[in-house]
């Protein structure tokens, strides 16, 4: 890697930024750390944001990624965006003027929620606590919500909301929710569960506009239904934070472009977490993943290349991604990689009883599990997984 | 002390919840034929670690993947932040003995002694 390393900038202050910082000091890393983050919080956890701690039976303090006695040695720059990165010298131009030269740059800045362009109030989005904590504030019981969006989050926020004695619909543009992840079939499955928890989901239409003058009162869809709502949230995905670096070079069309260790065409500057789209040895091409422990994982990958260096052409597998979703008391958990024509094996339990174990194969070979209720056999299947999509001999 | 279970209850390279304290706890038997109890309930969210996968003296959660070293309790990564509560584990003609410890347990939010 050339000369010694001894400043390393980490724009995000969130999973991955956190754990960049642990796998530095972790690997014996003495320089010196600094953590840009834009909000004005110390890492946390992101997850219970649409659970728990929607439902108000977490605290912000438990959310707190650090532990009570871990010292990073990190100098935390917080409210403050990174604005522009020139990859030449490492230097970083913060939003409040100043920049900050390091001798590499870990890009950590994560992925933003995609907003309904509206000025109404009882609008939402849930990306960050403030996010959250706005809309429980909204979440009365008796009240009318309307979910726009029924993948993970919004699923999750329907299933929270409705605990809370809340009047709930989801709507979903898309014929068959969660089909991108899932596939149809087990989509269909999992969605399935809002129905029987007395949740109404519209799928296959999309939403046209959203009614009201000052306060939303109600969401209309293409066909023209007007879904009457006191509450809307949209659940519609995210978008990689990367616009900030459009003048840098480095190729941002679809997340930061990275190998597979997280490095990206520049020298010492890195990509990891939601926005970054690294290079997966197993699919043959670049592929963003947005799960939490991919975050959490995948920037040791990066820390030991940027400490100790590479080689591009060794043989690399990164492991099965790996995500869950908590929906009606349900656990949902999704480990592998799908292309979309495997063949799929319910391996236990059933839909119905909402503890199916399912596995999806390629060639023979099982390349991803779903696993509603089933921790242990879940946890089994995913380690035996194979990386091997396109039928290579063993 | 108290009788938790017979060694052959519990497989090898595998855990097994017992309920019949409070907190319940999870009993471990290493590839090695160790013996290790611990709280069975994460201490970040509701998950049984007897559920979780065990390599060498550690144990993964299920649900979020922190580890956990059965002989100290400690955790290595998030989302767990707390260690997990260890108890004292004897063998003995083939019968597990374990003595609960005295400390407060690391009960994840919302989770209770005797919910």
């Amino acid at each position: 890697m050339g000369a010694r390393i001894r400043t390393v900038i980490i724009i995000g202050a969130s999973l991955a930024g956190h754990s960049s910082a642990r796998a530095l000091r972790r690997s014996g890393f003495d320089g010196d750390i600094v953590v840009v983050g834009d909000e004005l919080k110390r890492p946390y956890d992101r997850p219970p944001l649409s659970k728990d701690f929607l439902a108000g039976r977490t605290t912000e303090a438990d959310l707190a990624l650090e532990g009570d006695e871990e010292d990073l040695r990190v100098e935390w720059v917080l409210g403050t965006r990174a604005v522009a990165l020139d990859p030449g010298t490492t230097t970083v131009t913060l939003s409040d003027g100043r920049w900050i030269t390091g001798d590499a740059v870990i890009v950590a800045t994560g992925s933003s929620a995609r907003r309904l362009p509206t000025s109404l109030s009882g609008v939402h989005t849930l990306r960050t606590i403030d996010d959250a904590v706005a809309l429980r504030d909204d979440m009365k019981p008796g009240a009318r919500l309307c979910v726009i969006g029924a993948g993970f989050v919004g699923a999750e926020i329907a299933s929270t909301a409705r605990g809370l004695g809340m009047d709930v619909t989801v709507v979903e543009a898309a014929d068959t929710p969660l089909a991108g992840p899932l596939g149809a079939l087990l989509g269909n499955a999992v969605a399935g569960l809002h129905a029987r928890h007395g949740v109404p989901l519209h799928c296959g239409t999309p939403v046209e506009r959203l009614l009201g003058t000052e306060r939303v009162t109600g969401v209309e869809l293409a066909d023209g239904r007007q879904l009457p709502a006191d509450v809307v949230v949209a659940g519609i995905g995210a978008v990689p934070a990367v616009g900030w670096l459009a003048d840098t070079g480095l190729d941002v069309t679809r997340g930061l472009l990275c190998n597979q260790v997280g490095a990206t065409a520049a020298a010492n500057v890195f990509g990891v977490g939601d926005c970054s789209a690294w290079f997966d040895p197993a699919r043959g091409h670049h592929h963003r993943v947005e799960h939490w422990t991919d975050s959490r994982d995948r920037p040791r990958i990066t820390v030991d290349a940027l400490l100790n260096g590479y080689d591009p052409a060794a043989p690399a597998t990164l492991g099965a991604p790996y995500f869950w979703s908590d929906q009606y008391g349900v656990r949902l958990q999704f480990a592998g990689r799908r292309v979309g024509d495997e063949t799929v094996t319910f391996e236990a339990g059933s839909v119905d009883d909402a503890d199916l174990l399912a596995v999806y194969w390629r060639h023979g070979k099982p390349v991803a599990v779903l696993g509603m209720d089933q921790p242990k056999q879940f946890g089994r299947w995913r380690r035996g997984l194979s990386h091997d999509l396109h039928g290579a001999a063993a | 002390m108290l009788h938790i279970c017979s060694v052959e209850d519990v497989p090898q390279g595998e855990g097994l919840r017992i309920t019949q304290v409070s907190p319940p706890i999870a009993v471990f038997r290493t590839d090695d034929d160790a013996f290790f109890a611990v709280d069975d309930t994460c201490t970040h969210q509701d998950a049984s670690l007897a559920d979780g996968w065990l390599e060498d003296c550690w144990v993964e959660c299920p649900l979020h993947a922190s580890k956990f070293d059965l002989r100290t309790g400690q955790v290595d990564e998030p989302p767990a932040k707390r260690p997990v509560r260890t108890h004292e584990v004897v063998v003995t003609d083939g019968e597990v003995w374990v003595t609960l410890s005295t400390e407060a347990p690391n009960l994840p939010p919302g989770v209770e002694v005797g919910a």
